[in-house]
């Protein structure tokens, strides 16, 4: 549902029926509301069945990748002896995006049921759900659910009376954007600098520990109970008929629209339909200039483009970004674009981990530059040099931070060249005085 | 067990290489060279600097030829437009914040960062608004400063620290452009082989303050040689400026030291500078000692040297195996007892690499000695020397008791030495002989590889290698002796005459060295 | 002198006692069993010297260090790359404030604004004179729906606009 705002007809709710349903978040409310059933069900089956069901569902990752989840799960070694690990990315940190926060806030037993069962199904002992610094009210509430779940033996040697093991462990964050990069996050866990990793090695291949290691997005194993428990055919039904999106997806929708929140709607579902009916539009008078549609990092859309896209993987794509973590950020036409592209370059200048030249130095660059354009000192030939910083800065790293912070400059100069002229015409009055 | 090869293509040039090498390794057998910062081949390579991207057919990115592995039938472009593109962009997000102080930093003219830029960077700068970074130099530790300002963050020290010596002191602080190398307040950079983070640092970066504006890289000349500070044998270059040693730095033999040198090594060069040499021999007439021509000497020595009886020889451990062969081949007459002394010291490993330490045998031809009849029973040699009819002392270090036994010797007195000391007043013959630096010659190390030194400095005055001297001798007298008139001679000569050095020659060893035979031997 | 830099003079006077004694130990060693290494255990170990000194000192990394078995550069680099761990003494509340675009847009700026004046903090990144407070911009709380999200310690706050910012504070002597 919209969370904090009632649940609208055109949602599909299955993740967040019990968004601000404090019952749901007990043990006993879980199993009351139905829950814990998708692991009981999950530990009578084989591990290769569980894998199949995910794969028919045809769910994929909810942390902005969208790879097929029941593939990642068939990855991980079979029979070689070593522990296998099941990492929560509970790092939730592209900005726009703050749905797992509530799922955490509001389900906590839908994450612990969804991570059991995957790790039940990669055949891991142990699962890590690593949750940011900043989250201390789902840490809080995460930490007691977890307690719960081991008091009455859904966790520990014996889940559920199955003989099974499975150990759920938080390990929480300190601020640092680039764990919720999957290598990076796992350097965290084992006590390094949150630098991304080389690959290969994969972390099916050597992860968490230089073990075999899955890691998934807690909107993704929250999703995996329903899945089991209603089936395969019926996630894969909850479609507008693209075969390669299926299942409802939590939309966080923030900026500029009248009920900003989290949403959580059928892949497929018009954006149109999100922006104006579900969020109630722009402010009275205001009309929409551009959407960041996945996250930070993804390319910006002008109002043509959102208005006309679907929201699914492949339906943003079309239309030159991409559905990432579906982090909707929504600017109306009162939205300085230099303004705001210039405040995303300075996220990613200071998130930089500062491994990869380009972009330790690229990322402080391109905000420089976007900053003195904003004092009324910007040239011309500032454009060729952003847009040829951004070329640098493009798949020439590592991760894809370098990436992200070169998107919304690319996009948002061809889109919104305008802006960036008036700026440097003097036609517009500085906005920032540079030291 | 075959090694899988995989053959592709690089610059144009086909290779078969192992399959598992680095596109950059590949290269290199193809003769092309990757620019690259982070990689190093003796740490792990962590792909962050960015400059070795390179064009490989049908990938859709470029890779990092540090970390990318071979693939059969590929085809690698390093100067693709594409690739030169990424460099240059490297070179500039490198250079931004960079000082551009090469007129005072110590690395121009060695320095990577110029070198790749010279080559391939922008010829004007995009970043002419902005301040640069500052941050203050850092003392690191007892050889190094850490110039913060010209650090391209690439790791190396970190790494080395890390993995090399086992021995965490450095990191990686904060984060993005504001990251830097540190240090914990409560520790120093002052581990035994931290002098090697130095050599490994490819800017201006980490500086040896030992070296601190000594010379520029393009006035030194540099000559393939032997560290003489222990019995590892690490392969090393002795730089000079104007005929001075300024720095050692290792130079790499992957059986031997790989690319490393220890501290103690490294500064063990300030006694090659010596000023106060013997320039000339010095022949005993009646009281007096009076300077001679080689003439005089040899025939002085000559005579000495055909004698009979017993013999001492007391012989540095530093001296060359060309020396210490001919020395004792010239004694043949004699009953001859020759040591060499074994200074030691605590042996400080290398954690990393395996059979890598300062060892405590602190010197560089001890098993060279052996395998030449010599013997470490210093002590033994020292007192049968009281009574022998000859000792001939061979550039050997001395106490001040042992140059007080050495005055009340009863026999005949012969130095070859480089430094005046008291007790050559009572010598009947004071030869002056070249120190390792100033000659050619061969060391065995303890594993027993017999590996080569090369001249870096010029003799002083009339001072000659001892081998020379015992070479000359052997020969004989007259125009058509046939002595040694090269080490490489000298050492075929010590082939002959002992069995562990027979059938090699200088050429054999080459630049990496050869094992050789554990057999020590009699003259023969 | 600022009054954070004049704390570190008061704390450095002081000999440093150890955090990882008695029960405090005993939480650490009993994680242990969690993870196959014991350098795993090196964010919750800084955590845990957050929640009882404020901040992290250099004699508590070098404490650190050696109940892991690590070297406190190491343990630096790390403590550096986090930006919620404190390597100074910060006020007696401390203000997170996110101005990351989504809560821009929201007027985020104005927000800092405000609690910068009403604290007294003169200008984000400082201490109050009186040491109450510590007000930092920093990059996105991951609570881009409920602009502007404001920690305080470890309360989230969510939707703070400058009219609330009074009151918020009163919550906080």
């Amino acid at each position: 549902m919209g969370f904090p705002h009632p649940s609208h007809a055109g949602e599909t709710v299955v993740l967040s029926k019990y968004f601000g349903d404090a019952g749901a978040r007990t043990h006993a409310g879980w199993v009351e509301r139905g829950g814990y059933e998708g692991l009981r069900k999950a530990l009578g089956m084989a591990p290769e069945a569980i894998i199949e069901d995910m794969k028919a569902s045809g769910l994929r990752g909810r942390g902005g990748a969208g790879f097929p989840t029941g593939l990642k799960w068939s990855f991980m070694p079979k029979g070689d002896g070593k522990p296998h690990y099941l990492v929560c990315n509970a790092d939730e940190s592209e900005p726009g995006t703050f749905k797992d926060r509530e799922i955490m806030r509001w389900t906590p037993h839908a994450l612990i049921e969804g991570c059991a069962i995957g790790a039940y199904a990669i055949g891991a002992e142990r699962c890590y759900i690593y949750i940011r610094g900043e989250f201390t009210e789902p840490w809080t509430i995460m930490s007691e659910a977890v307690r719960e779940a081991y008091a009455a033996g859904t966790l520990g040697d014996n889940a559920m009376g199955s003989g099974k093991t499975i150990h759920i462990t938080l390990h929480r964050g300190a601020g640092a954007y680039i764990c919720g990069e999957e290598t990076a996050l796992m350097n965290s866990i084992e006590g390094r600098r949150g630098n991304p990793r080389i690959k290969p090695p994969f972390p099916a291949a050597a992860g968490l520990f230089g073990m075999p290691t899955t890691i998934n997005n807690v909107e993704t194993l929250a999703a995996v109970p329903h899945i089991l428990v209603r089936g395969a055919e019926w996630y894969k039904s909850l479609s507008r008929g693209n075969p390669k999106s299926t299942g409802t997806k939590l939309i966080s929708v923030c900026g500029h629209v009248q009920r900003p929140g989290n949403y959580e709607v059928t892949l497929g579902t018009p954006m149109k339909d999100l922006l104006y009916d579900m969020c109630g539009g722009m402010r009275p008078g205001r009309t929409l200039k551009a959407v960041i549609p996945g996250g930070s990092s993804v390319p910006i859309m002008t109002a043509e483009e959102a208005e006309s896209a679907l929201l699914d993987y492949e339906g943003l794509i079309e239309k030159g970004s991409m559905l990432g973590s579906a982090g909707m950020i929504v600017m109306d036409d009162s939205a300085d674009m230099v303004y705001q592209i210039m405040r995303l370059a300075r996220f990613y200048a200071h998130e930089s981990c500062a491994q990869c030249t380009q972009c330790r130095e690229g990322t402080a660059w391109t905000t420089r530059i976007l900053e003195r354009i904003l004092s009324g000192k910007g040239k011309e030939s500032d454009f060729d040099l952003l847009l040829d910083l951004a070329d640098n800065m493009t798949g020439t790293t590592i991760c894809v931070l370098s990436d992200s912070c070169a998107a919304p400059v690319v996009s948002g100069i061809r889109k919104f060249r305008g802006e960036f002229e008036a700026y440097i015409r003097r036609e517009r009055a500085p906005v920032l005085a540079l030291a | 067990m075959t090694q899988e090869l995989v053959t592709v293509t690089i610059e144009g040039a086909q290779v078969q290489v192992p399959k598992g090498t680095t596109i950059i390794e590949a290269a290199k057998q193809a003769g092309v060279l990757v620019p690259h910062y982070c990689y190093h081949p003796s740490l792990p390579a962590p792909a962050v600097c960015r400059m070795c991207l390179v064009e490989v057919e049908k990938a859709p990115k470029l890779l990092p030829a540090c970390v990318s592995t071979v693939a059969e039938g590929q085809v690698v472009h390093v100067s693709s437009e594409r690739a030169r593109k990424a460099r240059t962009g490297v070179l500039e997000f490198l250079l931004i914040n960079h000082p551009l102080d090469c007129p005072i930093c110590d690395q121009s003219g060695e320095c990577e960062l110029q070198d790749y830029t010279f080559q391939e960077g922008r010829a004007g700068t995009r970043y002419s608004d902005y301040p640069k970074r500052y941050n203050p130099v850092e003392d690191f530790g007892p050889d190094i400063l850490y110039v913060t300002n010209r650090c391209i963050l690439c790791t190396r020290c970190v790494r080395f620290m890390d993995d090399v010596a086992k021995t965490p002191v450095l990191n990686v602080s904060e984060r993005g452009d504001r990251a830097f190398i540190g240090i914990a307040e409560e520790q120093l950079l002052d581990h035994p082989w931290s002098g090697n983070v130095v050599d490994l640092c490819p800017v201006g970066s980490l500086v040896s303050k030992d070296f601190l504006h000594k010379a520029r890289a393009w006035e030194l000349d540099k000559t393939a040689s032997i560290c003489t500070g222990c019995s590892q044998g690490c392969n090393i270059t002795i730089e000079t400026r104007d005929d001075a040693v300024v720095r050692l730095k290792p130079r790499p033999n992957m059986d031997v030291n790989r690319h490393f040198m220890c501290d103690t090594g490294r500064m063990d060069y300030r006694w090659m500078n010596r000023g106060d040499r013997i320039e000339a021999p010095l022949v005993r007439q009646g009281t007096r000692a009076v300077a001679a021509d080689w003439d005089t000497a040899l025939d002085r020595l000559g005579q000495l040297a055909g004698g009979s009886g017993k013999a001492v020889l007391l012989a540095s451990a530093r001296s060359s195996v060309e020396s210490l062969g001919l020395v004792r081949a010239m004694l043949d007459g004699f009953d001859v007892t020759a040591a060499v002394r074994v200074p030691t010291g605590p042996e400080a490993p290398l954690a990393g690499v395996p059979n890598l330490a300062l060892r405590a045998e602190r010197a560089p031809n001890v098993h060279g000695a052996e395998r030449l009849g010599y013997t470490r029973d210093w002590d033994g040699a020292l007192a049968a020397a009281g009574s022998a009819d000859l000792v001939v002392v061979l550039d050997a270090n001395l106490d001040a008791e042992e140059e007080q036994r050495l005055q009340e010797v009863t026999g005949t007195l012969v130095v070859l030495g480089t430094v005046v000391a008291d007790f050559h007043h009572r010598a009947e013959l004071v030869l002056p002989v070249t120190t390792m630096a100033e000659e050619n010659g061969v060391y065995v190390n303890r594993d027993g590889r017999a590996q080569r030194y090369m001249q870096a400095r010029s003799q002083p005055g009339m001072a000659r290698p001892s081998w020379w001297i015992a070479g000359e001798v052997l020969a004989g007298p007259g125009p058509d002796a046939d002595a040694a008139a090269t080490a490489a001679d000298a050492f075929i000569e010590v082939g002959r005459r002992y069995p562990a050095f027979a059938d090699l020659s200088h050429g054999s060893l080459g630049w990496v060295g050869q094992t050789v035979r554990a057999t020590a031997g009699a003259a023969r | 002198m600022s009054a954070a830099q004049s704390a570190v003079h008061a704390v450095d006077a002081q000999p440093y006692e150890p955090v990882f004694t008695g029960d405090t130990l005993a939480e650490l060693e009993q994680r242990f069993a969690e993870y196959p290494t014991r350098q795993a255990l090196l964010l919750p170990a800084l955590w845990m010297v957050q929640e009882r000194r404020g901040w992290i000192s250099e004699p508590a990394i070098s404490e650190v260090a050696t109940v892991l078995g690590l070297t406190p550069a190491y343990v630096k680099g790390v403590v550096t790359f986090y930006t919620m761990y404190h390597t100074h003494p910060v006020g007696r509340h401390f203000i997170q404030v996110c101005t990351t675009s989504p809560c821009g847009l929201c007027g985020a700026e104005d927000t800092v604004k405000a609690l910068l004046e009403h604290t007294g903090c003169g200008e984000a990144g400082t201490t109050s004179p009186d040491g109450r407070f510590t007000v930092v911009e920093v990059e996105c709380l991951g609570a881009c729906g409920f602009a502007t999200p404001v920690m305080v310690g470890d309360d989230f706050i969510e939707s703070v606009t400058p009219d609330k910012v009074p009151d918020l504070l009163a919550r906080y002597p």
